[in-house]
C-alpha cells in the first residue's frame, strides 16, 4: 500500500465537512487529514442559527460531526486555530498559535465574513453581526434584558435574527435599504404581504431607511437613519451582506477577484489546493445557499479521490425563510420583461400570493407566499423546463389540480418522479427517501433524517418527507397519531399512566405484558418513564427498581463525562454554619477531591469524585448531618431564599423560615422531571423566585404563589397561581400544585410545559379554587413522602447496593493459568 | 503443546451482578464491563463507549443492548456495535457460565 497523502483543511464549515464525508467514503484510506479551524467547536449546521436563537432547537441539536466523527476518521482536529500563512514553496500552512503542518493537498474554506457598513459606531459594544455561534450567544445575551433592538438588513438572515430577537422577548425593528423586503427573492408584492405579517408579530420595518450612525458612548444607545429619526437600541444587529474571505489565499498569491477563483474541478490557481464554499468565485459568481456549496463539497471530494469525472454546474436554488410559521418560497428569475408573461393568484384573506413567471411557455420564475406546498413541483417543471401549455389554465393551483378533480394532497407527492429534489439543502430526491425507507425498514422521520439527511438541515421539507412517509408505510405510518413513548409501544405517555391506573398495574413486567410492549424489556426511554409512573402511583405497593433509573439516581450522585461522580449535599434554604463547612472541607481534603464550586442552586458541590470512593464520602458527611441534595434527581431538587425579615430591611415575611419549611416537607419526592422552588422576602425578588418551576414571593399581605418559570434551555417567566394569607396555606397550595402535576405530567415534562399543556386556567381553578381537590392532592402528596423521605446517602453507607461501588474482580497477570 | 493459549479467567459469580445491569473488573489499565441480561446471559464489553469513552457499565441494560449513560447510544451487548444510525464499536470479549461461575475470555497471549 502507499503512503497516505497529508490534506490539510483551513475551516470546519459545512462545506469542508461535507466534503471530507464524501472523500472517507470514497477514498477513506487516500489521506491523512487535519483541519484547522478558527472557531472553537466542532462542524455544525450554520443554517439552523436561527432555530437556536430563537430557542426551539439547542446547540447540540445542530451539530453535524461530533468529537466522536473526527476520531473514528483519524482526523486531527485543531479548534480555536486561525490559519495566518500558507507557504506554497514549503506546503506548509502555520497558524496564530505557530502550529505549522505540511499537505500535499490543501483545502481552503475559509467561509465568507458578513459586511459591516463602516458608519460611525459601528465598533461600539452591542453591535452584532449574524455569524456563527459566538454571535447567537451574544444576540441572547442581550436578549435577557428584554431591551430594544435594531436589525440593520431585511433580507433572509435579518428577518431570521428579527423574528428570533422577538421571540427571545426583546422589542425589534428592522431598518432596510430598499423599498421591500427581502428583494432578491421576492417580489414587491410577496415582500409586502411579508412585512404585514412580520408587522402583525410585532416587528416594526422600517424600509427605504438608511443608516447614518450608530449612537452611544460606551456601548450602544440607538441609531440615527438618513431622514434624522432615532430609534434606542441596546442591541444592533448588522446583516446587510456577506464577503468571501479570501485574503489568506490573497496573502499567498492565488488568484482572488470576488473570491477565490476555481476551475470547475474546485480547483484554485494552485493544482495542490482547492476552495470549497462560501470564500469560492466559480465561473465569475459566489455563493451563499447551501445546496451550491454541498455540490462544490462533492465535486472537491471526488477529484480528490482521483475522479475528474464530476464539474461543478450552476443551478437555481430555491430560497425559503425559517421563521416558524411563515412559509415562503421563491426559486429562479421573476423580474419582469417584455417577452415573459405571468400568472398570479391572490387570496387577500388566507394570505396566499402566487405568481408564476413564464416564457416560450416555460417556467422560470417562482414566487410563492402563505402557501409553498407546490414549491417542489413548480421547481421540477423549471429545472426540466416542461412545455406548460397544456395545463396553463390551472398550473397556477399546483399539482393536484392537474387531471380533473382535485386529489388528496398525498397524491401530490405520489405522482411526482423519483428524480424531484425533496430536500434543497442537502440534494436528497424523492427516490432517495424512499428507497431508503423500503431498503432500511425507516417507520420515522427520525430515521429518515438520520439515513438520508432529508430535512435534517433548515426543514422546511419535513412535511414532505412526511408525506412520502406516509406514501410508502401506508397505514402503518400515521404522524396525527399520539406520538407513543418510545418504539416499544404503540401508546404516549398519557394512555400508559392512565392504563397503569386503570388496570392496577403495579410493576414494569405487568404494564409491559399488559399493555403489550413490542420489546421483552423495554429501552432506555421507556424504563425510566414507568419506573417513575409506578413509584407516583402506587408509592406504598411498588417496588422501585433501581436498573430501570438512570445512573445519577441509581448511585445518588452526577455522572460527569470523565466517569467520576459529583456530589452535592443538601443546605436546607442554603444556610449552612461553620461545622458543616468544616466538614466538607475535610471530605475535600481525605478524598482528594479536585473541584469544589458553588451551586446555583445555593448549595456546594465536590466533582471528580471516583465512583468506589462514593460510601465513604457520604458516610462522612453523614456524620456532620447532611443528607443527599438529590441534584441528580427528577425530584425535588433546591428551595432557593433570600434572608427575609432575619435581617433584611425590606422584608416583609420569613422567608428563610418558609423555605426551608418547604424543603423538609418536600425533599425526597421523584417529580416528572426537576423540581426547582425559591421563596422571596419581597418583590425585589432576590431569590429569583419568578423564573423557578414553583416559586412564592412575600408580600406585606401575605404570599404570592408563582409557578411555571423557566431558565435553562427556555426562558420564561413564571404565571401567577393566586394569592394566600398564611405559612400553612403556603403549603398546602404549594404542595398540592406539585402533586398535580407528578400525577400528570409526563416523565421529564418540566412544569411550565406540563402547565402549557394542561391550561393554566384549568391548574388555578382545581388549586386555587376546589378546596376539596386541593386537600386530596395534598393528603396524597403526604402520604407518598412516608416512603419517599429516606435519605439515600445513609441507606447506602449502611450497605445497601454495594455491588454498585466496587469492581467485581481486579485481574493481576498471574491470575492466567 | 499450541503456541496460543486462549486465557480465560474466573470473574465471579452470576450472583454478583444484578439482572438488567453490570459490574466491571480491572485488568490492568482496562476495565471490562460484565453484563447480565432479564434473562441471565451474560456479555462482555470493555467498559468505553465508541462515542465518547462513557463508561457503558453505568448504562440501562435492555433486551440485548445497553443505553450509554453520556449521550445515550446504544450499544450492542454481543457484538459491540452502536445500534441504529450511530457508527462505532466497541471491543467485545468472549464471556461464559461454568454452572453460576462467570469465566472470561481476555482474548490470545502471544
Amino acid at each position: 500500500m502507499t503512503e497516505k497523502q497529508k490534506l490539510v483543511v483551513i475551516g470546519n464549515g459545512m462545506a469542508p465537512g461535507r466534503m471530507l464525508e464524501h472523500l472517507f467514503e470514497t477514498a477513506p484510506d487516500a489521506y491523512d487529514v487535519t483541519i484547522f479551524n478558527a472557531e472553537p467547536r466542532v462542524n455544525y449546521d450554520r443554517i439552523m442559527l436561527s432555530p437556536v436563537l430563537s430557542g426551539e432547537k439547542s446547540f447540540e441539536d445542530i451539530i453535524i460531526h461530533g468529537d466522536g466523527w473526527y476520531i473514528e476518521h483519524g482526523v486531527m482536529l485543531y479548534k480555536g486555530h486561525k490559519v495566518v500563512e500558507i507557504d506554497r514553496e514549503a506546503k506548509t500552512v502555520r497558524s496564530e498559535h505557530g502550529e505549522v503542518a505540511a499537505y500535499d493537498k490543501l483545502v481552503i474554506a475559509t467561509g465568507s465574513a458578513p459586511f459591516i457598513i463602516p458608519v460611525p459606531g459601528h465598533k461600539l459594544p452591542g453591535v452584532l453581526t449574524y455569524r456563527d455561534l459566538d454571535d447567537v450567544d451574544a444576540m441572547l445575551v442581550a436578549a435577557q434584558s428584554r431591551g430594544k433592538a435594531v436589525v440593520i438588513g431585511g433580507g433572509l438572515l435579518g428577518l431570521e435574527a428579527a423574528a428570533g430577537l422577538k421571540e427571545r422577548g426583546m422589542d425589534v425593528t428592522v431598518i432596510h435599504l430598499m423599498p421591500s423586503l427581502m428583494e432578491r427573492q421576492l417580489d414587491p408584492a410577496a415582500g409586502y404581504l411579508l412585512e404585514q405579517e412580520l408587522e402583525s408579530r410585532g416587528i416594526k420595518v422600517i424600509t427605504k431607511a438608511s443608516t447614518k450612525q450608530i449612537l452611544g458612548d460606551s456601548r450602544v444607545e440607538g441609531i440615527e437613519l438618513e431622514d434624522g429619526t432615532i430609534i434606542p437600541a441596546t442591541l444592533v444587529v448588522m446583516a446587510v451582506g456577506i464577503r468571501p474571505s479570501a485574503a489568506l489565499a490573497k496573502d499567498a498569491g492565488l488568484s482572488v477577484n470576488r473570491g477565490i477563483v476555481v476551475s470547475d474541478h474546485m480547483q484554485t490557481s494552485d493544482p495542490d489546493i482547492y476552495s470549497v464554499g462560501e470564500c469560492v468565485e466559480v465561473n465569475g459568481n459566489v455563493y451563499g445557499l447551501v445546496a451550491p456549496l454541498y455540490q462544490m463539497a462533492e465535486v472537491a471530494a471526488s477529484h480528490l479521490a482521483g475522479d475528474a469525472g464530476k464539474r461543478f454546474v450552476e443551478t437555481s436554488t430555491a430560497t425559503k425563510l425559517k421563521v416558524t410559521g411563515i412559509n415562503l418560497y421563491s426559486v429562479g428569475d421573476f423580474a419582469e420583461a417584455e417577452d415573459r408573461e405571468e400568472i398570479v393568484l391572490r387570496d387577500a384573506a388566507a394570505g396566499v400570493y402566487k405568481r408564476l413567471v413564464l416564457k416560450d411557455n416555460k417556467i422560470l420564475g417562482v414566487v410563492l407566499y402563505g402557501d409553498t406546498a407546490d414549491g417542489a413541483w413548480f421547481f421540477d417543471h423549471l429545472k426540466k423546463k416542461t412545455d406548460i401549455s397544456e395545463m396553463r389554465e390551472s398550473l397556477i393551483f399546483g399539482q393536484a389540480y392537474q387531471g380533473g378533480s382535485p386529489m388528496d394532497p398525498m397524491a401530490a407527492v405520489a405522482a411526482l418522479p423519483d428524480d424531484a429534489e425533496i430536500c434543497g439543502c442537502n440534494g436528497v430526491c424523492k427516490g432517495k427517501i424512499t428507497g431508503a425507507i423500503t431498503s432500511k425498514g425507516l417507520t420515522g422521520l427520525d430515521e429518515v433524517r438520520a439515513h438520508t439527511k432529508a430535512s435534517a438541515s433548515c426543514g422546511t421539507c419535513t412535511g414532505l418527507v412526511e408525506q412520502l412517509l406516509a406514501l410508502t408505510l401506508g397505514d402503518a405510518y400515521n404522524p396525527a397519531a399520539v406520538t407513543p413513548m418510545c418504539g416499544c409501544t404503540e401508546l404516549g405517555h398519557d394512555d400508559v399512566r392512565r392504563l397503569i391506573k386503570a388496570k392496577e398495574l403495579k410493576t414494569i413486567p405487568a404494564v409491559m405484558q399488559e399493555l403489550e410492549w413490542k420489546t421483552s424489556c423495554g429501552c432506555a426511554k421507556c424504563r425510566p418513564a414507568l419506573n417513575y409512573y409506578l413509584v407516583c402511583d402506587w408509592p406504598d405497593e411498588y417496588a422501585d427498581d433501581y436498573q430501570s433509573r438512570f445512573i445519577n439516581e441509581r448511585v445518588h450522585a452526577n455522572i460527569q463525562k470523565d466517569g467520576t461522580y459529583s456530589v452535592v449535599p443538601r443546605m436546607w434554604g442554603g444556610m449552612t454554619n461553620s461545622k458543616e463547612l468544616r466538614a466538607i472541607a475535610d471530605v475535600v481534603d481525605k478524598f482528594d477531591i479536585p473541584a469544589v464550586k458553588c451551586t446555583g442552586g445555593m448549595r456546594i458541590d465536590m466533582l471528580g469524585i471516583k465512583k468506589e470512593d462514593l460510601p465513604a464520602v457520604w458516610a462522612d458527611l453523614g456524620k456532620a448531618g447532611f443528607v443527599s441534595g438529590q441534584a441528580y434527581a427528577k425530584g425535588l431538587r433546591t428551595v432557593k431564599t433570600c434572608v427575609g425579615t432575619d435581617w433584611c430591611r425590606f422584608g416583609t415575611q420569613d422567608s428563610t423560615g418558609l423555605g426551608i419549611k418547604l424543603e423538609k416537607f418536600m425533599w425526597g419526592s421523584w417529580t416528572p422531571a426537576k423540581l426547582k422552588l425559591a421563596v422571596s422576602g419581597c418583590p425585589r425578588n432576590c431569590a429569583e423566585a419568578t423564573c423557578k418551576d414553583i416559586g412564592v414571593i412575600c408580600v406585606d399581605s401575605g404570599y404570592e404563589i408563582h409557578f411555571a418559570g423557566a431558565a435553562g434551555l427556555d426562558i420564561k417567566g413564571t404565571e401567577i397561581l393566586g394569592h394566600v394569607k398564611t405559612e400553612d396555606e403556603v403549603m398546602e397550595h404549594v404542595v398540592a400544585l406539585a402533586q398535580m402535576y407528578r400525577e400528570q405530567g409526563r416523565y421529564l415534562e418540566r412544569i411550565y410545559k406540563w402547565a402549557k399543556r394542561v391550561g393554566l386556567d384549568e391548574i388555578r381553578r382545581q388549586i386555587m379554587d376546589e378546596p376539596e381537590k386541593r386537600k386530596s392532592y395534598y393528603d396524597r402528596f403526604v402520604f407518598s413522602q412516608k416512603f419517599a423521605q429516606v435519605d439515600p446517602w445513609s441507606e447506602r453507607v449502611s450497605g445497601k447496593d454495594k455491588h454498585e461501588f466496587n469492581p467485581m474482580a481486579t485481574l493481576s497477570l498471574e491470575a492466567a493459568e | 503443546m499450541n503456541a496460543l493459549t486462549q486465557t480465560w479467567v474466573r470473574v465471579g459469580t452470576l450472583s454478583d451482578i444484578p439482572q438488567r445491569g453490570a459490574r466491571c473488573v480491572k485488568n490492568g489499565d482496562m476495565s471490562i464491563a460484565i453484563f447480565r441480561t432479564a434473562d441471565d446471559q451474560v456479555f462482555a464489553l470493555e467498559d468505553k463507549c465508541p462515542h465518547r469513552n462513557g463508561p457503558l457499565s453505568q448504562g440501562i441494560v435492555h433486551d440485548g443492548c445497553v443505553t450509554c449513560p453520556l449521550h445515550n447510544w446504544v450499544i450492542s451487548l454481543e457484538t459491540g456495535a452502536a445500534q441504529g444510525a450511530d457508527e462505532g464499536q466497541t471491543l467485545s470479549f468472549p464471556v461464559r457460565l461454568d454452572g453460576d461461575v462467570i469465566v472470561l475470555n481476555l482474548g490470545v497471549s502471544k
